[in-house]
């Protein structure tokens, strides 16, 4: 029987649009964390005050936090199914650099909850009294940072596959490490709405995901392998 | 004395802060040597159980 | 350069007999340096102009925080060489090392809290020190966490250590991303107490107490290694001569 060789590109490809593929054929399970984003920042003005002004002094920690947990949400999901039918194992094994084929993963994940979050964001801050003119601001703000997210999470997912409660773990474990991701983000969505030059926590998120996309899937990598020894 | 122990009205402050201290201090303390107690014992067990199973 | 010693290092028997002999050469050290700070602190350094007696918390809290912060890096560091050099003893002294940290964490935040208080009059304080000692105890608290959840040790070890090297190289990143959301939002930092405009008597007790609290936790932390390897090593023969 002849092998088939792939290279390292064309299997990061395959997973890629594996992924897409298989997520497109569950559209529930993909709406739900975006949905969780939208119930949870519609529940602070309920929770506090209708009055837009106040609304707009706290939107960018809500949008934020909101969109935090929505994308932990997402994440545990990430390596479930494949570790549970044995595709993950075959990662493993397939001779490609598992490094690549974390970082499709995460691409994966990013396209699928990172990216729809991000465009939902500035449709949800009207709601929070978000001026119109700090839209372009939130979306390159949450773009930069969820990618980033998605980036630590599957570190975390890597590391709790097979741990009991694994997706309160999860959150656990990947939340402290996101606060810088939040911390910047949302000081770079605060100024957006001041109508003020985000440049400077934008630079810090794009160091951050720099930071992130070079050493996370190592990380993640590493704790697959770990998870399915 | 009672000026000491009242440090400047800070007291109630204060000794708590060392009390709490002190009480890490004493507890970890305490939880290092009842783990390293509890794993002797578990290994003199498990040396007693080996034992009896080979002298059957 | 002769590396045995360094390998000898990971047998678990070789180990534990050192842990056994250096415990008491740190442990009375350890407290009589913490008695000898205690009453530098409490009774001979002066009361500050600005605080009163009021900073004599810095004799517990400034130790506890350095601790917390110190004793995740020895977490960390020989999570790594157990993970590179695949040393068990490592990941033994990792695992020692966590509940401690944890508790030194808890008592750093809680005697800032009660310093916080009397200084600026509220308990809590979005000081970066402050709010990153509180990260720091959530990622202990993830890091035993996540030990406890993997029912293989060998997993957990690992996995942890995975963990525990993500978090340290985090850690500055997170502590400079506080400092910089303090200082965009100007809330007063609470613990200032820069060192080199502290007279010395005022500071001697402080580096005393550091060094004291250092001892003790090495103290504590080489008797929790030994519960630990105990426990691992379960019924190797070296053991029985230990428990004679």
């Amino acid at each position: 029987m002849t092998a088939i060789r792939t290279s390292t590109i064309g299997a990061v490809w395959l997973v890629l649009k594996r992924d897409l593929r298989l997520a497109v054929r569950r559209p529930a399970q993909l709406i739900q964390p975006l949905v969780f984003f939208a119930v949870v920042t519609l529940l602070f003005p309920l929770g506090y005050t209708p009055e837009l002004g106040k609304l707009r002094a706290i939107a960018p920690g809500v949008l934020w936090v909101a969109a935090l947990l929505a994308s932990m949400l997402a994440l545990e999901s990430l390596f479930r199914e494949d570790a549970a039918d044995g595709t993950l194992e075959q990662f493993v094994v397939s001779g490609q650099p598992l490094v690549g084929l974390m970082a499709a993963k995460t691409l994966a994940h990013w396209l699928l909850t990172g990216l729809p979050l991000t465009l939902m964001a500035p449709v949800l801050g009207i709601a929070l009294g978000v001026p119109v003119v700090a839209m372009p601001g939130i979306l390159f703000a949450l773009m930069l940072g969820t990618i980033t997210l998605s980036l630590i999470g599957a570190v975390g997912a890597g590391l709790t596959l097979g741990a009991r409660r694994g997706g309160v773990l999860l959150s656990l474990l990947t939340l402290p490490l996101a606060v810088p991701v939040l911390i910047f983000g949302a000081r770079a969505t605060e100024l957006a709405i001041l109508g003020e030059s985000q440049m400077g926590p934008l630079y810090l998120l794009g160091a951050l995901a720099v930071l992130g996309i070079t050493l996370a899937p190592l990380a993640a990598a590493a704790a697959v392998r770990i998870g399915l020894e | 004395m009672t000026e000491f122990f009242a440090m400047g009205g800070y007291a109630v402050f204060l000794w708590p802060a060392y009390l709490v201290t002190l009480i890490a201090i004493v507890a970890n303390v305490l939880i290092a040597r009842r783990a390293h107690d509890g794993a002797k014992q578990e290994a003199r067990r498990r040396f007693d159980l080996e034992d009896e199973g080979s002298t059957t | 350069m002769n590396w045995t010693w360094f390998h000898r290092l990971g047998s678990p028997p070789h180990i534990y007999r050192i842990a056994e002999t250096l415990t008491p050469w740190l442990a009375w050290p350890a407290g009589l340096l913490i008695v000898a700070a205690l009453y530098g602190g409490l009774v001979l350094a002066p009361p500050d102009y600005q605080q009163g007696e009021g900073f004599r918390i810095l004799y517990v809290h400034a130790p506890s925080a350095w601790l917390a912060v110190m004793i995740y890096g020895v977490m960390a560091s020989a999570a790594a060489v157990g993970l590179i050099w695949r040393m068990k003893v490592a990941h033994a002294v990792a695992a020692s090392c966590a509940g401690v940290g944890a508790w030194f964490t808890a008592v750093s935040l809680l005697t800032g809290m009660l310093w916080g208080k009397p200084m600026w009059g509220t308990y809590w304080v979005w000081d970066p020190r402050l709010t990153a000692q509180l990260i720091l105890l959530f990622l202990y608290l993830g890091y035993m966490g996540l030990r406890a959840g993997i029912d293989d040790l060998g997993r957990a070890d690992k996995a942890s250590a995975v963990l525990a090297i993500v978090g340290v190289i985090n850690l500055p990143i997170i502590r400079y991303s506080v400092e910089w959301w303090n200082s965009i939002h100007q809330a007063p930092s609470v613990m200032k107490m820069d060192r080199p405009s502290m007279p010395f008597d005022m500071l001697a007790p402080l580096l005393m107490m550091l060094l004291g609290f250092t001892l003790y936790f090495a103290a504590v932390m080489l008797v929790r290694l030994r519960a630990e390897i105990l426990r691992r090593e379960r019924t190797a023969s070296w053991i029985r001569e230990v428990l004679r």
